[in-house]
Formats: C-alpha cells, sequence, structure tokens
C-alpha cells in the first residue's frame, strides 16, 4: 500500500496575496503535497528563509521563538524542542546536529512521506537548526526509500546557492529499535545500530564525542515553518497545551489508509474521517505505533492529543492511529505484536531478550487459549518485571502495549482463559505483521 | 518510580549522599553474584538477571554493596552518585 497524502482540513484553502500560507490554514508541512518536492514549488508555497543575527550562538534568537511556540518532538516522546536547542547551544566546542528519519516502525509512514513531499521543509529545519546551536556538522540518518529524495534535495540547494552546513545522508538501519537516539549516534559513529544505554545523552555527548541534537524530521520541518511565520502563527492551531499540528500515519480499517496532517486537538473520529471513515464496526484503536496503546471505541470522542488520550493511559506517540474491525481479535492480535517486538530487541540486554521472549510467548498460549487456569497472574508480574530494565525503553514500551491489551480486552482474555473466543475471523490480522 | 529513586541518591542525616545500585543491563551477564553477595539489595528475576533496590543504599550495606561491586565479572554493577547519572535536561 503507497501511503497518501492529504490534510484533514480543506487543502484549497484561499492563500493571501503573497502566496503564504493563510494564518489558520491547513495543511502546513504537506503543504506542498500536490506541487512536488522541487526547490522551487517549495519556495512558492513557504517563501525564503528569514535570516537571524545573534551575537553568541547561545543567545540565538530561533531558540527562543521555538520555546514561545511550545513545539515539542514529533519522534514519540513529546520533549520541548527548545529545551534540547538550548542545551546544545551552550554546550562548548563543536556541536552536531541529526535529523532523525529513521522511521523503522513498520506501520509507520509520516517521516517516510514527509521526506518525499516536502524534503526541502525538512533541510530547512536541519540547516536552522544547525545555525542555532552553532552545529559544524549536519547528518541526516534517512530510512533507505528516502534518502533519494533527500539526497537530490540537497544538491539542488547546492546548485543554487541555498547556506549553511551541507547536510550528509546516512542510510539508516531499518530494525525496530534503530531509530532510537543512542542507536541512531551509535550508527553514524560505528555502524552498530543498537541503543548504548550510554549515561551521556546525545546532547552532551553524541556523535563523535560532541554535543549532538537529535531531533525527529517532522519536528524540523515545524521548526523551519516557526522560523518563518512566527510562535502566534504556530499556535492559531492546536491546544494550549500542544500547539500546532502533527503527521498522522491512518492504518487498519479505514477506507483511505495514508498520512495526514491534523490540528493537535482533533478527535480520534476527525482523523479516521479523514482517511475515509471505517470500512468496518472498529473494535479497538491502536495508537502510538506497535509500541503504543489499544484504546476502546469509547477513544472515538477524545482528543488525538497527549492530554486527550493520557485519561485512557495512551499518547499520540510517533503519530500512529491503527482501526483494529470487530471481526479480528485483540488478543490474537496483541499475540502478533509482542511475537514481533520480542523479536525486534537488539539482544544486549537480559531482561529484553528473555523477559519479551517469555512474555510473547505467554501470550501466545493465551491467543492459542491454551494458557494455564491460573490466568494472566504470571504475565502481570513479567510485565512489571521487564519495565525500566533495559538499556533503552524497548522492554517498557512491550509492557505498556501488553498492558493496556489486558485492560481494553479484558473481557475478551477471560474468554480465552476458558477456552473460547468470541471473534468471527481471529486468523484475520489488521496490523500488516505476518500472521502466525 | 519513588521519589528516592528519582533523586538518584539522598541525603543522610549527616549530610553526606548515599549513592545507589545500579545495573548496565548490556555489561550484565546475569550470573547473579550480586544476588549472592548482597540478597538485602538484589533479587533476581526469573530469567536470573539482577533487579536491584533502587533506593539509596543504607550505610549498614554501604561495604557489602562495594564488595559486591568489586565482585561482579563485568563491572555492570555500580554504585551511583546523583550527578554521575544526573543527564536530565534542564
Ligand atoms: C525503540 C525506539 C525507537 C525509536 N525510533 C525512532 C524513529 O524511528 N524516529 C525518531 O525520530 N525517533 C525515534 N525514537 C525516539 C528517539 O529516541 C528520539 O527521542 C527522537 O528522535 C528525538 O526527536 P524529537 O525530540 O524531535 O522527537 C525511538 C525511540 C525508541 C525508544
Ligand atoms: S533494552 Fe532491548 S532493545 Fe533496548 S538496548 Fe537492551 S536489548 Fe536492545
Ligand atoms: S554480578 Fe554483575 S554480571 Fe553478575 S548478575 Fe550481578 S550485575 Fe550482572
Amino acid at each position: 500500500m503507497s501511503p497518501r497524502a492529504a490534510a484533514l482540513a480543506a487543502a484549497d484553502a484561499p492563500r493571501d496575496r503573497d502566496g503564504a500560507m493563510p494564518a489558520t490554514g491547513l495543511p502546513r508541512v504537506l503543504a506542498t503535497a500536490s506541487s512536488g518536492p522541487g526547490l522551487v514549488a517549495h519556495l512558492a508555497a513557504h517563501g525564503a528563509l528569514p535570516a537571524f543575527s545573534a551575537t553568541r550562538r547561545a543567545e540565538h534568537p530561533l531558540v527562543d521563538l521555538v520555546e514561545q511556540s511550545g513545539l515539542t518532538g514529533r519522534g514519540g516522546a513529546g520533549f520541548p524542542t527548545a529545551r534540547k536547542l538550548a542545551a546544545v547551544a551552550r554546550a562548548r566546542g563543536d556541536t552536531v546536529v541529526v535529523a532523525n528519519a529513521t522511521e523503522a516502525e513498520p506501520v509507520s509512514a509520516k517521516d517516510k512521506v514527509l521526506c518525499r513531499l516536502a524534503p526541502h521543509l525538512v533541510l530547512d529545519g536541519v540547516q536552522l537548526a544547525a545555525e542555532a546551536v552553532g552545529a559544524t556538522r549536519a547528518v541526516l540518518v534517512a530510512h533507505p526509500t528516502v534518502s533519494g529524495v533527500l539526497g537530490a534535495a540537497i544538491a539542488e540547494r547546492a546548485r543554487h546557492g541555498l547556506g549553511g552546513v551541507r547536510p550528509e545522508i546516512v542510510d539508516a538501519a531499518t530494525h525496530f529499535v534503530a531509530g532510537e537516539e543512542s542507536a541512531v549516534v551509535n550508527w553514524v559513529d560505528h555502524g552498530r545500530s543498537v541503543p548504548t544505554g550510554s549515561r551521556h545523552r546525545p546532547h552532551e555527548r553524541g556523535v563523535g564525542g560532541r554535543p549532538t541534537l537529535v531531533n525527529n524530521v517532522e519536528t524540523l520541518a515545524h521548526l523551519a515553518l516557526v522560523a518563518r511565520h512566527g510562535a502566534a502563527w504556530f499556535r492559531a492551531l492546536g491546544t494550549e497545551t500542544e500547539p500546532g499540528t502533527l503527521l498522522v500515519t491512518a492504518r487498519g480499517a479505514v477506507a483511505n489508509p495514508g498520512v495526514y496532517e491534523a490540528a493537535i486537538g482533533s478527535r480520534v473520529d476527525d482523523v479516521v474521517g479523514a482517511a475515509g471513515g471505517h470500512v468496518a464496526t472498529p473494535l479497538a484503536y491502536l495508537v502510538g505505533g506497535y509500541f503504543g496503546t489499544w484504546i476502546g471505541t469509547e477513544g472515538r470522542e477524545v482528543a488525538f492529543s497527549r492530554q486527550g488520550l493520557a485519561p485512557l493511559g495512551a499518547s499520540v506517540g510517533a503519530g500512529l492511529l491503527l482501526a483494529v474491525p470487530t471481526s479480528c481479535c485483540g488478543v490474537v492480535e496483541t499475540a502478533r505484536l509482542a511475537r514481533y517486538l520480542a523479536g525486534q530487541s537488539a539482544g544486549q540486554c537480559g531482561p529484553c531478550v528473555f523477559g519479551l521472549r517469555a512474555i510473547a510467548d505467554e501470550v501466545g498460549l493465551l491467543a492459542r487459549r491454551e494458557l494455564a487456569s491460573d490466568g494472566t497472574a504470571r504475565l502481570r508480574r513479567w510485565l512489571g518485571e521487564v519495565d525500566g530494565r533495559g538499556a533503552c525503553a524497548h522492554p517498557d514500551g512491550v509492557a505498556r502495549l501488553v498492558r493496556s491489551a489486558l485492560a481494553v480486552f479484558d473481557d475478551e482474555v477471560q474468554r480465552h482463559v476458558n477456552r473460547r473466543c468470541s471473534a468471527p475471523r481471529p486468523e484475520q490480522s489488521a496490523l500488516g505483521l505476518p500472521v502466525t | 518510580m519513588s521519589p528516592a529513586t528519582r533523586a538518584g541518591a539522598a541525603a543522610s542525616p549527616g549530610g553526606r549522599r548515599r549513592p545507589v545500585l545500579r545495573v548496565d543491563p548490556i555489561a550484565c551477564d546475569g550470573r547473579g553474584i550480586c544476588a549472592e553477595l548482597l540478597p538485602e539489595l538484589v533479587t533476581l528475576d526469573d530469567w536470573g538477571f539482577p533487579v536491584v533496590d533502587g533506593r539509596p543504599v543504607p550505610r549498614e550495606l554501604a561495604r557489602l554493596a562495594r564488595r559486591a561491586v568489586a565482585a561482579c565479572p563485568t563491572l555492570a554493577l555500580r554504585l551511583e552518585h546523583e550527578h554521575e547519572h544526573e543527564h536530565e535536561l534542564s
């Protein structure tokens, strides 16, 4: 399936005289979706990059602007972007910027679609971030399917004499944990795409041992618009605590699976609507990613935002929304996810290697209705035991996912313990994973 | 996470900070020497890997904790003070 891009709100909203985007228009980062990825279309849609003047790099005006905008990371953790910028800008010596377009999660497409449709906006973000932190090196770690388009865009900028540090492109490794920031740094430096568990975060000691700003490419694209249009413009969409728009990969039992740009605060149902609506009655949604959280259909009414999803114990993560239809079994789907994720352990930490395998086996027994009659007590204990015990958050993500399944599908879990299953087609999967 | 774990180390009544035990999960090979030497603060999970008590090491166990750290064959077990693992962004 090729991801389709569209905007949640009307893409043909009127433009103002300069051809710049209207104050509240959508799409923002996907504004060039229909005009193509070239530099001319990019400049026509967004205008040129503003020039900033800074006396010292620790006082670069962009840091303040980003602070006022309230921009947060779109790579999964939602960390305030200005705080990272400031930490690296304050550091001594040479610094590095890494743009993370790894997007190794197999169902997620938003970063690839962004790089394909708006490579120059991403590169603007890289250029600005490098300027703000005084970086002498910029590295784009990109999923191999989009490194070509990004490379072409870099060459096009060079031909037009656009300034800034020329970014290097590194093809990303594509296994699940390869996009974790210490794994990305490790990959760039040593060609090893596993997390390091280092006590030093990249902003202290990253690529080549230098203070390194690691940001998701969507974060950088938003940053490039904040630099042009300002904080108030950025805040005209989104909510007070989560301003702006976000890219959502909408998949599963929806009519038009694809990538959509939504104002943060749009309801889950609005996002499903943008993706053409349900094609089957939904059983539940997987939000955030494979490493995300299950929410029941009562979640349709909540905002697809950190704040909206928090009461359901979920978060937007890297912007995945996957609708699972009632023909599927939530327990069986979770068993597939657990098996896949256990296999994606980077194989370094005992609790991750052995714990996730044991958890996947146990959920597998439950899915096959073969779990011993003492039910899920041991599984629940193991979920607690792996939490926080790896060098990266991989085990925590798996524990959260399985825990949410036990809560959202509790009736079905009980049925499975009693050797029954209510799904008409449990062999079907909406997850895009091999059916085991 | 308990507040004590988050703080990483706590001031003892005398004002000195007491360290916490940590395991580097990549280095640890799970042979469990630490749990044998220091069962008060280290237990093993179902797969033989150590689960350490995240609270500051009580003074009366400090010597035993140092001995367990020294005995770890992979240097995975450490005693850390707050500043050593303070990497939160300010
Ligand atoms: C297992 C794992 C996989 C991750 N994969 C990605 C990824 O593919 N792309 C990404 O941008 N961030 C990924 N992250 C998050 C990064 O570690 C990091 O937080 C992010 O790149 C920071 O950018 P941001 O502040 O702009 O969100 C992953 C994290 C974990 C724990
Ligand atoms: S927790 Fe798992 S995925 Fe993360 S570094 Fe350790 S073994 Fe690798
Ligand atoms: S002694 Fe060291 S290597 Fe052995 S289990 Fe304890 S921490 Fe791990």
